[in-house]
């Protein structure tokens, strides 16, 4: 089987198959009455823990090809987003139904006043553009480089994600940190690689076009 | 995470919520329900017009709890307090007391008789259980242990030993566990020593053998396994104060008006239901204790 074939034959159906565990693990747990104490905010933290661990996997792929030369699982990156994108409207639509009964003039002013509420929003606001031109209709449309730029919200994205549990925690901070250091350890490479391609650009201005993107 | 383990003592021997209740009645009936037990939830039911209160169940309450000597995560007390030897146990006295001492735990409860007290939990987390406690109303404790005149606090320490709580081996919280209260709070009719929820000897990861419950203020405040009873002319340091001052008074009074810097205190899920309910002011007991604070700035004294 070549790289390609093992890639979208195996790795892309056992991903599928993953992302579907934690959401059949929590409808589980609820109905099997396994769930001690506040059962809401237990569906917001297995929807939020996906939530994140699947943005650190998209952010780990360019990283992952850059390492292996293994470009081929830029096939599985869609999916990886599309699966943070999805337990976000989970997590989302627990808070607005049960947190707040969707009272809008509730969820304003908690998004006015509490700053973990409003970094988590935006964090949501940054995916939805990013589902929505996630189809190779939107990449031919855009433009391979404009849609690239456009994508580098999943950065914002995964800061703010970071951020809204590191803020929502009330004393115990170790997972909002292991998040935030495997954050920084993705992000990290990327900012080096920025400036390696700025100081090349200006020591060889002809220098061979350089691919840009969400890296 | 938050699974539920088998209880540790068989359901069938827990008293039933609908013989709870009859039990209760019974009691009012008799004429038992003295002074202060306007506390309990059916009066307060009465007076705040809301008649549905359940009991929380015993699973709940012994499998959902925040005592972080046992660790941070709310299923680590259930798993970890069973470490935690009660017996022997010491309880010291001393400070503004005629005489202090240091007792054994069952010599030091031997003079009173424990009573059933139902009381909403309102945790500063904006979750609520409704509890069937037993225990002995504190000021009963207070007046056999004769205060002083200088003495104006009551400091509650909790045990310090990694050994049998393996959540304080991290510095998480400044250990141990120190809460307090002022005097005439520490005396009024609700405050009580519990040793025992739903007729039974207090779980350990419900802060046995001896906790501090205080129904108006928020869950915090309830010391948990009590090895010390201070009285103090100044007003104790605090463990949750002392970890974060902007965001847990002293006082620590439920009060759906004054949030958390962090979150809303407005609203709040009681255990077992989806959608939350509305915080009331004191937990619901506000007849009861609000003059105790009649004059002060619950937005500064918080």
């Amino acid at each position: 089987m070549t790289r390609a074939a093992l890639i979208t034959r195996v790795l892309k159906p056992i991903l599928y198959i993953t992302a579907l565990l934690p959401l059949g693990w929590m409808l589980y747990a609820l109905f099997a009455g396994l769930v001690m104490g506040d059962e809401v905010k237990f569906m917001q933290h297995v929807t939020g823990d996906t939530i994140l661990t699947s943005l650190l996997l998209t952010l780990a792929v360019t990283p992952l090809r850059r390492l292996t030369g293994w470009n081929e699982l830029i096939r599985v990156r869609r999916l990886i987003g599309l699966t943070a994108f999805w337990y976000a409207c989970l997590h989302l639509s627990t808070y607005l139904v049960f947190d707040q009964s969707l009272d809008v003039g509730e969820i304003l002013a908690d998004i006015r006043k509490h700053p973990w509420v409003l970094v988590g929003f935006a964090g949501f606001l940054c995916l939805v553009p990013l589902a929505i031109t996630s189809t190779n209709g939107w990449v031919r449309r855009l433009g391979g480089k404009r849609w690239a730029r456009l994508h580098r919200l999943v950065y914002l994205a995964a800061i703010a994600g970071v951020l809204h549990y590191w803020w929502l925690v009330k004393k115990d901070l170790t997972f909002p940190i292991l998040y935030g250091v495997g954050l920084l350890l993705l992000l990290l490479p990327r900012v080096w690689w920025a400036v390696e391609r700025r100081t090349r650009a200006r020591k060889v201005p002809a220098g061979r076009p350089v691919e840009a993107g969400p890296a | 995470m938050l699974i539920r383990r088998p209880p540790d003592i068989p359901v069938s021997e827990i008293t039933d919520e609908s013989v709870y209740w009859n039990r209760r009645r019974f009691l009012q009936a008799a004429g038992l329900a003295a002074a202060g037990i306007g506390g309990l939830v059916p009066r307060a039911a009465a007076t705040t017009g809301r008649d549905d209160e359940k009991l929380t169940p015993y699973e709940d309450i012994t499998g959902y709890n925040n005592f972080y000597e046992f660790g941070t995560g709310k299923d680590d007390p259930a798993r970890n307090a069973g470490r935690l030897r009660t017996r022997p146990w010491k309880i010291e006295v001393d400070g503004e007391v005629k005489r202090p001492a240091s007792y054994d735990l069952d010599d030091f409860l031997k003079p009173f008789t424990p009573v059933e007290r139902v009381y909403r939990l309102r945790c500063v987390e904006g979750w609520s259980m409704v509890i069937p406690w037993l225990g002995i109303p504190l000021k009963d404790i207070l007046d056999r242990l004769e205060p002083t005149s200088r003495a104006r606090f009551v400091e509650f320490t909790t045990l310090h030993d990694p050994q049998q709580m393996p959540g304080q081996r991290s510095q998480i919280l400044q250990w141990p566990y120190v809460e307090g209260l002022r005097l005439d709070e520490a005396r009024h009719p609700l405050t009580l020593i519990a040793t025992g929820l739903y007729g039974k000897p207090l779980p350990n990861q419900n802060g046995a053998p001896l906790r501090l419950i205080v129904p108006w203020k928020y869950g915090f405040k309830g010391g948990k396994s009590i090895v010390k009873i201070r009285l103090t002319e100044h007003q104790p340091a605090t463990t949750w104060n002392i970890a974060a001052p902007n965001e847990y008074g002293f006082y620590a009074n439920v009060n759906p008006e004054v949030d958390h810097p962090r979150w809303s205190q407005a609203r709040e899920r009681r255990i077992g239901e989806f959608f939350k309910r509305k915080t009331l002011m004191f937990n619901g007991y506000a007849d009861q204790v609000g003059s105790l604070y009649s004059g002060m700035d619950l937005r500064t004294n918080f």
